[in-house]
């Protein structure tokens, strides 16, 4: 395939607080092209949304991010200024967020808010604008799309302001679109039909997009890539083949176990859990950050831990080469 | 009956915004009220010329003291009679009605750009900036408005323009205070850092996404803060320090007539009616402004 739409390397933000440094994302990478889906996985606060964040160069101020290489399509996302930084927002590279309930101004309408995305890029009148408007309401499942616009966001469900947050997204074709854990406040079976809709226009449009989760059966269903994520660190990333046919890292395990799987799992059994929680991220982190909940864990996890790779983009970082107990 | 797909759309489609606004509007008794009863207001200032064919500054000494229409002795040229100068009371009733409407008017614009271009940095930028406008806000609460505003009067001179650029110095505070805290509420929503996404500039953002979620608090403190201007300048021109006789003030007309309170009750009564009317006109306004355009009502 071509060049990809983005390469990360080595990124890493620090977030200065009075008690020490956190630092909340520790040497990140990975590569994306287009077409292609990459599912970011991991809990809360092991800093999946600050790296989309980054990306998009929307990180406060006071955050210190750093990295090897933050490439978009050949641009270097460092070297950028705020203003040549606007211009790729929302024309290049969009994004949806977690909250549609709060993601839309609820001053303006519907039809406003599509325009002003395409306006504040491209040189278009507002007939033309609304034209757009109305063919990717049209696009994400919204009918009756031309009197929606006139509408005010509270007047619409959250499935459906989702629905708008996406059309708002492409309004302006971006070759990269980050969601960041866009079905976590709808309900289970709108969050189906949002999934469907993202991976479907996903293929149509032929964009790159990062998808931030912690729903292993969303990424099972639409990511090519998987990168899972623990404390600031990759701990495993590779095809999602790889993530759910042979995964290496103890804690993609511990998150395997914790899903139900249909025809596999008893009624009555218990599902699996990772007891424990995520260490604090203050100060200099030695070591493997799992290690305090790992159940293969041992004296030398304390020191570094080498990256392992078994061939091909499967990458996992453990001490131990071959899992004890691991499916092989 | 037939129910088409067209009749049963036709009863599902909603009325349009500006159809749901003046239902909500007229559907506000205290909005109605405040709006009509400034509209009179404003009416009478504008059109005081044409209103009464008397010169508010004319003297008249052989006809002092007139009562007005409802009493016995009423001069039918003199509606609300005349003061202890002779000079007819409705021409000065109305005249000042331009005195309190400006002042009122003209200190709130002012103290409304300086309180909210600090309240909103105050809220959207924080840290130093906050530290900054809060001090000054602080500072400003600190003082006494009546006894500074007396001061400041005293050395500069009481004239219209001194006092409405004292009056709009002096209450901007509410504004700060008002607009920070509204700020600080809209600035970490997610459709700002969505309009952060799409590549929107600060300025647009403060001015397009916050502002208008943020300006139906600005109208409520900007009505308060006009009345509050307006009785302000009243007390000022009773104690003899706002605007300068014999310019036709309202708070002056109760100064002058306070002597004669025992004897001619109405030289006092009617421009404090007048002024009380007024002033409740703008705070119902305001409160009727506030219900009608707040964001999550709309629709």
């Amino acid at each position: 395939m071509s060049e990809p739409v983005l390469r990360v390397e080595n990124l890493t933000i620090d977030i200065p607080m009075s008690q020490g440094t956190l630092h909340a994302v520790r040497g990140i990478d990975f590569e994306l092209k287009r077409g292609e889906t990459l599912c970011i996985v991991g809990e809360s606060g092991s800093g999946k949304s600050l790296t989309s964040l980054a990306i998009m160069g929307l990180l406060s101020k006071k955050m210190r991010c750093n990295a090897a290489r933050l490439d978009f399509s050949g641009i270097d996302l460092r070297k950028q200024s705020p203003r040549a930084m606007r211009a790729l927002r929302g024309d290049r590279m969009a994004m949806i967020f977690q909250e549609p309930m709060t993601s839309l101004n609820p001053a303006y309408t519907i039809g406003d808010q599509l325009m002003e995305a395409l306006q504040l890029h491209r040189p278009v009148g507002r007939a033309e604008a609304r034209a757009r408007a109305i063919e990717l309401l049209g696009k994400v499942g919204i009918t009756a799309a031309e009197s929606r616009l006139s509408q005010y966001p509270h007047q619409l469900s959250g499935g459906l302001r989702q629905r708008v947050m996406i059309a708002m997204a492409l309004m302006c074709e971006p070759e990269l679109i980050i969601a960041d854990e866009p079905t976590t406040a709808l309900d289970v079976t709108i969050q189906a039909q949002i999934l469907r809709l993202l991976a479907d226009l996903q293929r149509e449009m032929n964009m790159a997009m990062i998808l931030v989760t912690h729903d292993l059966g969303v990424v099972a269903r639409i990511a090519d890539k998987v990168v899972v994520m623990y404390a600031g660190e990759v701990v495993e990333k590779g095809s999602v083949r790889e993530i759910f046919e042979t995964p290496r890292h103890p804690y993609t395990r511990g998150l395997l176990r914790c899903i139900p799987v249909p025809g596999k799992t008893k009624p009555g059994e218990h599902l699996g859990s990772i007891p424990g929680i995520v260490p604090s991220l203050i100060g200099e982190v030695e070591g493997c950050a799992f290690r305090s909940r790992c159940d293969v864990a041992e004296a030398a996890c304390a020191s570094n831990v080498p990256a392992r790779r078994t061939g091909g983009d499967h990458m996992y970082r453990c001490i131990h080469e071959v899992q004890p107990g691991a499916p092989s | 009956m037939a129910r088409t797909i067209e009749t049963v759309a036709e009863e599902l489609r909603t009325p349009s915004p500006a159809a749901i606004l003046r239902k909500r509007v007229f559907g506000h008794y205290g909005l109605v009220f405040g709006l009509c009863a400034l509209a009179v207001f404003v009416a009478l200032a504008v059109f005081a010329p044409l209103l009464t064919p008397h010169d508010p500054y004319a003297q008249d000494l052989l006809a002092r003291m007139k009562p007005p229409f409802w009493m016995a002795g009423a001069d039918p040229n003199h509606l609300l009679g005349t003061d202890h100068l002779g000079r007819d009371y409705l021409a000065r009733l109305l005249y000042g009605a331009r005195i309190s409407l400006a002042i009122g008017l003209f200190a709130a614009l002012i103290s409304g750009l300086i309180g909210t271009a600090m309240g909103v940095a105050a809220g959207y930028f924080g840290g130093r900036v906050d530290l900054v406008v809060t001090f000054l806000i602080n500072v400003r609460l600190a003082m006494p408005v009546v006894l500074v505003a007396l001061a400041v009067v005293a050395i500069l001179g009481g004239s219209l323009q001194v006092v409405v650029c004292v009056l709009g110095l002096l209450l901007w505070d509410r504004f700060a205070v008002v607009m920070r805290s509204s700020v600080l509420q809209v600035r970490d929503l997610e459709y700002v850092n969505a309009a952060r996404a799409i590549g929107c500039s600060t300025r647009r953002i403060i001015l397009r996404e916050i502002m208008p979620n943020v300006v139906n608090n600005l109208i409520v403190v900007a009505t308060l803060e006009m009345a509050h201007a307006i009785l302000l300048e009243a007390a000022l021109s009773f104690l003899g320090l706002g605007v300068q006789p014999p310019t036709p003030s309202w708070g002056l007309m109760i100064s002058e007539g306070k002597q004669m309170m025992l004897f001619e009750p109405w030289l006092i009564a009617i421009p404090g009616v007048a002024l009380f009317v007024l002033v409740l006109a703008i705070n119902l306004l305001g409160d009727g402004l506030r219900d009608v355009t707040a964001p999550e009502n709309r629709g």
